[in-house]
């Protein structure tokens, strides 16, 4: 088998988790090389294809939306049983 | 408790992180950069026909020491563009009703095409203060009228994009408060601002873009008296 290291995360059995977390790279460049890998993943699979639709980035914008919710969410949540807004 | 209305412009924090941050950096995620094939993708071609579109207007009128600006201006215009755009989406926050951040954007760009007239050629744009032909006894006045308009420039450059911003956001929250609000009571009232709130929102697309547009727009003709 390979090393646990570069397995990837679905790959990694239940029990072995605990350990692959703990090999990761948490550094700041690690998690932009991360989020740089990420990125690339979506783009080429959505964004960089012959005949892209508006899903590519109408996914985008609704995840930005719901961020955004949950992100408000607690300032939000007093406004749901006043009376006079 | 009771400001709901202005509660929507507090600056967004989760737990102490500033999530304004994440509000002015999300506009990069939609903008891929060019790979070096020669058909591009579709999102990719449109957007650089729009730069190419727009930094064609906006570079046209300078002489050839302003196109030193084309990067700076046409990337502010994609900033501001998107930035205003994103804030029209259902709980974003928009980063342009924030005074601080919009004066921060004006004020530094006013004063450099300041600096670059006083640099370059001094007497030339000192000399805009007075305009050709004006009667001498009007002279004193002019000049103290004209020293008051430029230097109310980055004030206005900056409060412009603030305010109308703000506004529209304001109008838009009022408008939906008050539409659900007559639905209980008035149902036929309820449509009729219904259709005042598309047509809202259908302006604010437009003063969204139009906005960005002047912003640079101005700076750009700031640049056309100086350089």
């Amino acid at each position: 088998a390979a090393p646990l290291k570069d397995t990837k995360l679905m790959d990694v059995k239940l029990g072995q988790l605990p350990s692959w977390l703990a090999m990761s790279d948490f550094t700041p460049g690690g998690i932009a090389r991360a989020v740089r890998r990420g990125y690339d993943r979506y783009f080429n699979k959505y964004i960089d294809v012959k005949k892209g639709g508006v899903g590519g980035i109408a996914m985008v914008l609704a995840g930005y939306v719901v961020i955004s919710y949950i992100w408000s969410y607690d300032h939000i949540k007093h406004d749901r049983h006043r009376k006079y807004h | 408790m009771n400001l709901t209305f202005f509660d929507q412009f507090a600056s967004p924090q989760l737990m102490g992180f500033p999530l304004i941050i994440i509000s002015m950096i999300f506009p990069t995620f939609l903008l891929p950069s060019p790979n070096s094939r020669w058909l591009t993708n579709r999102l990719t071609t449109m957007q650089l026909w729009l730069t190419k579109l727009m930094t064609k207007q906006l570079m046209s009128p300078l002489n050839k020491p302003g196109h030193k600006w084309a990067l700076i201006l046409s990337s502010l215009m994609i900033l501001l563009l998107l930035t205003n755009l994103l804030g029209l989406l259902p709980y974003t926050f928009t980063p342009t009703t924030q005074l601080s951040m919009n004066m921060a954007l004006a004020f530094p760009l006013w004063l450099a095409t300041i600096l670059t007239g006083l640099r370059n050629q001094p007497s030339t744009s000192l000399g805009h203060i007075l305009p050709e032909g004006t009667p001498t006894p009007l002279i004193p006045a002019l000049i103290l009228i004209e020293t008051t308009s430029q230097i109310i420039r980055p004030i206005a450059l900056g409060v412009r994009l603030t305010a109308n911003l703000t506004a529209g956001h304001l109008l838009i929250q009022l408008t939906s408060t008050a539409t659900i609000a007559l639905l209980q009571i008035f149902p036929a009232m309820s449509i009729a601002t219904f259709t005042i709130l598309l047509l809202l929102t259908i302006l604010e697309l437009a003063v969204a873009m139009i906005q960005a547009y002047v912003f640079v727009l101005l700076i750009s003709l700031y640049l056309q008296e100086n350089i």
